[in-house]
């Protein structure tokens, strides 16, 4: 199967080579052109995060996705889905036919009450897509971006609600989504992890997100995600120890390397040339991840954009450093911004929230568009579940059964909306997405049928998508 | 093949020309010339291409055909007919190259048969079919030793199993390895730490015949074994210092892992072993160590999280448990029957929830903290016993009235009929908070600044929470006060001319705690609105200025409270006694009265201290108590079948507590049967799976791998064991020798099979890369622990005490900055909690320490039978930057320089590998070595602040004795011997 066998795509690549090739290494070129995966020819005792798929199933869209996770559940009728019904409705009962026998969060045993959409909505450039005013930036995108209506998802409260979003499952110990991908299609960049997470916070209570929510699971831990931390090393363990120059860190890596051959030799341990390539990379590592956050080579232009000088650990600088990252050649990575938990005041709270993320996250779109990146860049804007039509004082509670979310780039149509709510925004009525569905149509765009990226564990072949998912089809260009 | 010249050699000449069949190794199916067994050739085709839908899930199953079972398969309808392939419809489907008829179906995601499957299959049926059941679950029965026609290699009987593989392979085992490769690995692998250098110079010096056995002897019986043991045990069990979901609180759990070390080194047979952690509470004659034990009941991940629905908590709890215990004894996938029936192994829906069953006498909150059960053990039993027999003491001297005491009692009466009661003399009202936290719990239990120390001065929260004076708060009605999940507190003084007891009337919204002179009287978690007299108690004051402090805790909405002192501060049962005339009392008011006055008389004011006193000690030491999670019982919770394992569904049946279906019924006449009896059953000499499961772990940790690998999974999707037989014998062996574990470990290290070198020429390499003939050792890299234990060892700062509370060693700044309700940051701790061993690092299963992790270690959300064992650039800046390696290197560096030699750096290189290698380095190692430090030195001379910096790494102070610079210049030295894979692999 000749992936880039298709009219458009080598030209696609090539644009792609010629805006990013600073951050692509040879190795990455020589994959450019494989016919059969980017990282395959990387060999697996050489290259840190070697593909397990040698074939892809389908012509794949997108090389990168950028997952901007909008923890604690944004609320879909602040942000992308208008109801001016529910305005009409506004203080009076919800309906119990919507609501009976529904799982239901901090409202359990309380009465149920409509509550007015809390900011205004209008229509947005050409393609005239709803979306709420609080959010200008993203609004001013809105000709590029695919608004998904109709999500659904299973766990109602955050901690299994984002285990279900990145992993399909709410048990913990299975792997993340950034790993199967990861997993699946290697990495093109072998100074820098392959799957990397960031976070920021502000604007409602600081919902925690734990380590498994990028976790490798049962596939083997080098396809785990990275976070990038704002305080202290930007990765654990980046900086040589104090006192230790580059030159004697360097002294040290080679020593240990010459030792570690003659051993290797003596022993004929294949694992032995393995260490040796991991100290090398741990090494560039040591240089490559200060280049990465150092934005000192980025246009003055770029930084007003995004509106950050970087370093402040901000959404906004975060963003930036996604698309530096994704230009980089990493595969997966995941923004989380933990201020979406409006169960009080979700009409301040919005409009905190979105000072914190409005401008970061049209500049990221913007700017891979400008980058030409775009096109093979999957750009996801959600969060693990919506809010509910009901009030709970001034707010809203956790809401599963139809919430909105957004994509970009890497194949999908742009300036669409697809799917509905009812029109109190409680049930996702028409082309209901499933979070398998969502899961399913990220590894179509990157190339993978869902159903045949596998893994073997206890005996059985588990996948991202258990055994459900549909590609959703009709959201791609 | 080696060479047939060797003495060892000889066995082949009996087979003659050794027979190498193109066979595969990794699926040892079988050659052409042998007869085809159906466990090992036939079912592990049929499970995993055709039990997707022709399986033992009834439920789901294609054309009522289900191929696990003989009956259905082989029946009139031809699919399968013994002995003729050709009229075998299956054989029709298997090769058809038709879409619409092909087996398995293109579209059903299962793998296609290979010609060499399709040919087993039609061979099987050709040779009659014969089905067996899955080996896992056969009766066990001891397989004699075989007979092996050379048996010059063979030590024990293990090795007659392995080497009767071996001949019929035509392959010869490994030499034994080196003196220096066994004692490190057996190091290694009885107390995951290396060897300590006296150590191995006195093995390599002791040629007597029985220094091997006294040298395994040595570490079963040192403590560092049940330290090891454990390590891995709590990767099963899935021990952990945090309660896993959303906000992932810290729990005190440490005396259950604790009590795992300690088993494992008192060699505490495995079945009592396993009968006290699933029901040592239920035992008859528990004691502390089995309600320990029990404690593995309550290791499950929890909840806290606000707004979680307690009914999906419990279904995940009692899912979890089942998961955990059938994957820890069982060996087996019974998870997988949550949702439907098992797709391979003959499980049911039912039988998974009536596992659950078992579990169903446990109380718990669904949601919400869990409480912490104190533990008294022995010592702390007769301890509590002689606080309580002082209190007791103290309590009898106030109970004994004497005559002067009795006169001095009428004169107060006379005095308090004639001139009344002193009013109590109460201060103005001071208040402070809200002291905000991230639940009404929280807030309530936390002991915020006030409680710890009251001082109107102090101020908190970064000085915006201080004390105010509320001249105009009125006692007798309510008082608003703010915050939301927040505390405030309230204080004044009381003066009194002599000690009195003082009745008050206190309201609250929501909880109220009430210290009178730092002692706490009163403690009430409530969710209430405040309103008069919702408390009434009545406070002991002493002569002079009493401190009161009240501290109330609110949830959400208003928050207030109410104080009014009662009846004008004497009891009005007193007031009410004192005028009645003595005489006209009956003795319920003589007594009455008595006791008012024996708690106020100036007279009594020494035995009331010393009864305070008493008190007060018995309290602190009941409050300091070691606690643990301990299972509280009650009547069982109905347990249903959740259909899809749907929470929200109640129509499923009830079930009762049973073993799953396929193995048998337990007998407990009318009687439920609970925890116990599953205990009981799961070691019951008739059940194989137990033995089975544990012998296949225990030798993955002796020899690299499981007899079968998959050690999480001995169901049909599971791996055939390469040598069943030698399977059965040993978990024969361990039931009868009553679960001797430190027998069985015994045995196998003492096997020539453990003892062979793990290097392998390139022949045996390719002819058998998985080693599945097992004619050569395992290498591999060390458990996380254990890189960390090594380098701390080799360096000397290792502080080896066994057991209590987990430690915190250095772990970057920031790492926890995702946790939440409440927010926190690790403390690193200080002095030797720096140095434990790696199992007792505090374990947070969202974020995990960061240097563990990176070699493997499990969250231990869920149990990890089998770790991975990865080789990324993660684990090289670890070991090259981490503060800790960093500071062991620098500290290694101290002892090469102090104890390696005076001035001679070829002793110093000679004894720095013999501490972090047991050996002495080649001449190049030697060179590029002295040539790196000479390197060094030279900068570190150049450039002393750095050097110093190097060095002031780490909490461990420097040798200031030692020349900064020079030993600079031997850290780098040190961080290139702890950075070398022979430092951190077993061989």
């Amino acid at each position: 199967m000749n992936l880039f066998h298709q009219p458009g795509w080598l030209q696609h690549r090539r644009d792609f080579l010629g805006a990013a090739s600073q951050g692509l290494g040879a190795a990455a070129l020589a994959t450019l052109f494989n016919p059969q995966l980017w990282a395959s020819t990387t060999d697996p005792e050489k290259h840190p995060w070697p593909a397990a798929l040698s074939t892809l199933h389908y012509t794949p869209r997108a090389k990168s996705v950028i997952f901007l996770c909008m923890a604690g559940g944004p609320s879909h009728l602040e942000t992308l889905d208008h109801k001016p019904k529910l305005a009409e409705m506004d203080g009076q009962p919800m309906p119990a036919s919507l609501t009976e026998g529904q799982p239901i969060a901090q409202l359990q045993n309380r009465e149920l009450r409509c509550m007015a959409p809390q900011h205004p909505f209008k229509r947005w450039g050409e393609s005239g897509q709803e979306m709420c005013k609080a959010f200008p930036h993203i609004g001013s995108i809105a000709d590029d971006i695919c608004i998904v209506r109709s999500m659904q998802t299973e766990a109602i409260n955050h901690d299994p609600a984002h285990t279900f979003m990145n992993t399909g499952t709410t048990i913990s110990g299975r792997p993340s989504m950034g790993s199967w991908l990861l997993y699946g299609l290697g990495s093109e960049c072998d100074d820098l992890p392959g799957f990397v997470v960031m976070t920021s916070v502000g604007g409602g209570q600081n919902q925690p997100i734990a380590s498994r929510q990028w976790h490798s699971g049962f596939l083997p831990s080098r396809y785990q995600g990275v976070p990038f931390h704002a305080q202290g090393d930007p990765v654990l363990y980046v900086r040589s120890p104090r006192g230790v120059s580059d030159s004697q860190q360097r002294d040290v890596v080679d020593t240990v390397q010459q030792l570690s051959r003659w051993h290797g030799q003596a022993v004929e341990h294949p694992e032995i040339a393995a260490r040796i390539s991991q100290y090398e990379m741990a090494f560039r590592m040591q240089t490559s991840v200060p280049d990465l956050m150092d934005l000192s080579d980025e246009p003055e232009h770029v930084l007003d954009m995004y509106g950050t000088r970087g370093g402040d650990g901000s959404f906004a600088s975060n963003c930036l450093l996604a698309r530096r990252l994704v230009q980089r050649g990493v595969r997966f990575v995941q923004l989380y911004h933990r201020g979406w938990d409006h169960h009080g005041n979700v009409k301040g709270g919005i409009e905190v929230v979105s000072r914190l993320v409005d401008q970061g996250t049209a500049a990221l779109i913007k700017d891979l568009k400008q980058q030409g990146m775009l096109d093979d860049t999957l750009v996801i804007w959600g969060g693990e579940f919506g809010r509910t039509p009901m009030a709970q004082g001034t707010g809203r509670d956790h809401h599963i059964r139809g919430f909105s979310l957004w994509m970009a780039g890497g194949g999908i149509q742009p300036g669409i909306t697809y799917g509905a709510t009812d029109e109190l925004g409680y049930n996702a009525i028409e082309d209901p997405i499933h979070v398998h569905d969502l899961h399913a149509t990220i590894l179509y765009l990157m190339g993978i049928d869902h159903t045949r990226l596998t893994v073997r564990h206890q005996g059985r072949d588990f996948r991202l998508t258990d055994v459900f998912g549909h590609v959703v089809h009709d959201i791609i260009a | 093949m080696r060479s047939l010249t060797r003495s060892r050699g000889l066995w082949f000449i009996n087979f003659g020309v050794a027979i190498i069949a193109v066979i595969s190794m990794t699926h040892q199916s079988a050659a052409n010339e042998e007869t085809i067994d159906y466990n090992r050739d036939i079912r592990p085709i049929l499970s995993n291409s055709c039990y997707a839908c022709h399986g033992p899930d009834t439920e789901d199953q294609r054309g009522g055909l289900r191929l696990d079972l003989r009956e259905s398969a082989v029946d009139q309808s031809g699919v399968i007919v013994p002995g003729h392939p050709e009229d075998s419809r299956l054989m029709g489907r298997i090769t058809s190259d038709m879409t619409f008829l092909k087996m398995p179906p293109p579209d059903s995601n299962r793998p296609e048969l290979t010609e060499a499957q399709i040919d087993l299959i039609r061979r099987w049926i050709a040779e009659g079919a014969e089905f067996d059941e899955h080996w896992a679950y056969t009766e066990l029965s001891r397989p004699a030793v075989p007979e092996v026609s050379d048996d010059r290699w063979v030590r024990n009987p293990i090795d007659a199993f392995i080497a009767a593989r071996l001949q019929q392979a035509g392959v010869e085992p490994a030499d034994e390895a080196d003196r220096r490769t066994l004692i490190r690995r057996l190091a290694f692998d009885l107390t995951g730490m290396p060897p300590d250098p006296e150590q191995v110079d006195a093995f390599l010096a002791d040629s007597s015949e029985d220094a091997y056995s006294r040298l395994v002897e040595h570490f079963l019986s040192d403590p560092r074994y049940g330290e090891r043991m454990a390590q891995y045990w709590l990767d099963l069990v899935r021990y952990a210092d945090s309660i896993g979901y959303h906000s992932d609180n810290p729990r005190e759990v440490s005396m259950y892992r604790d009590y795992v070390i300690r088993a494992f080194n008192d060699n505490l047979p495995f079945d009592r072993f396993t009968i006290e952690q699933i029901a040592g509470d239920l035992l008859p004659d528990a004691g502390w160590e089995q309600l320990v034990a029990s404690g593995y009941n309550m290791l499950l991940q929890t909840t806290e999280e606000g707004g979680a629905q307690p009914k999906e908590y419990e279904a995940k709890y009692a899912a979890d448990r089942v998961r955990n215990v059938s994957d820890v004894w069982m060996g087996v996938t019974l998870a997988c029957a949550e949702c439907h029936h098992h797709k391979y192994d003959p499980f049911t829906i039912e039988d998974f929830y009536s596992m659950a069953a078992f579990f169903a006498d446990i109380r718990e909150p669904a949601v919400g903290r869990r409480p912490q059960t104190p533990v008294l053990t022995p010592e702390l039993e007769s301890k509590q016993r002689e606080l309580e027999a002082a209190v007791a003491e103290a309590q009898q001297v106030l109970d004994s009235p004497t005559p002067e005491w009795l006169a001095a009692q009428a004169d107060w009466e006379t005095a308090m009929r004639e001139d009344g009661f002193a009013e109590p003399e109460l201060g103005t009202w001071h208040s402070i908070g809200p002291f905000t936290a991230s639940s009404f719990e929280e807030a309530h239990e936390t002991s915020f600044g006030p409680e710890q120390e009251l001082d109107l001065k102090k101020t908190y929260r970064d000085g915006q929470l201080k004390w105010q004076a509320q001249a105009d708060w009125k006692d007798g009605q309510p008082i608003s006060l703010t915050g939301q999940n927040a505390a405030t507190y309230l204080t004044r003084t009381i003066v009194v001319d002599q000690a009195q007891r003082l009745p008050l009337r206190l309201g609250s919204d929501d909880s109220i705690q009430v210290w009178v002179n730092g002692q706490r009287v009163l403690e009430h978690k409530v969710r209430r609105a405040v309103a008069p007299d919702q408390e009434r108690l009545t406070i002991d004051l002493q002569a002079g200025e009493n401190q009161l402090l009240i501290k109330i805790t609110n949830a959400g909405g208003d928050k207030g409270f109410y104080f009014a002192v009662a009846d004008g501060g004497l009891p009005a049962e007193i007031a009410s006694i004192l005028q009645t005339e003595d005489d006209q009392r009956d003795d319920a008011q003589r007594a009455a009265l008595w006791e008012y006055y024996r708690s106020v008389a100036p007279e009594l004011d020494q035995a009331r201290q010393r009864l305070a006193d008493a008190q007060q000690t018995r309290e602190t030491f009941n409050n300091n108590l070691p606690v643990s999670l301990v299972p509280r019982t009650g009547p069982p919770r109905t347990t249903r079948v959740l259909p899809r394992g749907d929470w929200l569904d109640d129509s499923g049946a009830v079930v009762e507590p049973a073993i799953p279906d396929v193995l048998g019924t337990l007998n407990t006449n009318d009687r439920r049967p609970n925890r116990l009896d599953l205990a009981h059953w799961l070691v019951a000499p008739d059940n194989p799976l137990v033995a089975r499961t544990m012998v296949n772990r225990l030798w993955m940790l002796l020899f690299g791998a499981g007899l079968s690998r998959t050690v999480e999974d001995l169901g049909a999707q599971g791996e055939l064991p390469t040598h069943p037989d030698l399977l059965d014998w040993l978990a024969s062996e361990y039931i009868d020798s009553g679960w001797d574990t430190k027998h069985l470990i015994r045995l196998m290290v003492h096997s020539a099979a453990y003892r062979q070198s793990s290097l392998a020429d390139e022949s045996l390499r390719k002819r058998d890369a998985e080693n599945r003939l097992l004619a050569r050792q395992a290498r591999f890299r060390l458990d996380a622990e254990m890189v960390r234990d090594s380098m701390l060892a080799i360096s000397g700062l290792l502080v080896e005490q066994q057991g209590g509370p987990s430690v915190k060693p250095y772990q970057p700044a920031g790492y926890w900055a995702h946790l939440n309700f409440p927010s926190r940051e690790w403390t690193n701790d200080t002095g030797v909690s720096l140095y434990r061993r790696g199992l007792y690092t505090h374990w947070q299963r969202t974020f995990l320490h960061p240097s563990l992790l990176a070699f493997d270690a499990p969250s231990r959300e869920e149990c990890t039978a089998r770790r991975p064992r990865s080789n990324t650039p993660q684990q090289a800046l670890v070991l090259l930057n981490d503060p800790t390696y960093v500071e062991a290197a620098r500290v290694f560096a101290e002892r090469i320089l102090r104890e390696g030699g005076a001035d001679d750096d070829n002793q110093r290189l000679d004894f720095a590998f013999r501490h972090a290698l047991n050996r002495t380095p080649s001449s190049e190692e030697r060179q590029v070595l002295s040539d790196l430090q000479g390197r060094h030195l030279q900068e570190f001379r150049q450039d002393l602040p750095s050097a110093k910096a190097l060095l002031s790494v780490g909490d461990w102070l420097r040798d200031e004795d030692l020349d900064p610079a020079e030993l600079a210049s031997w850290t780098s030295v040190a961080r290139v011997l702890l950075n070398l894979p022979e430092t951190i692999f077993r061989y």
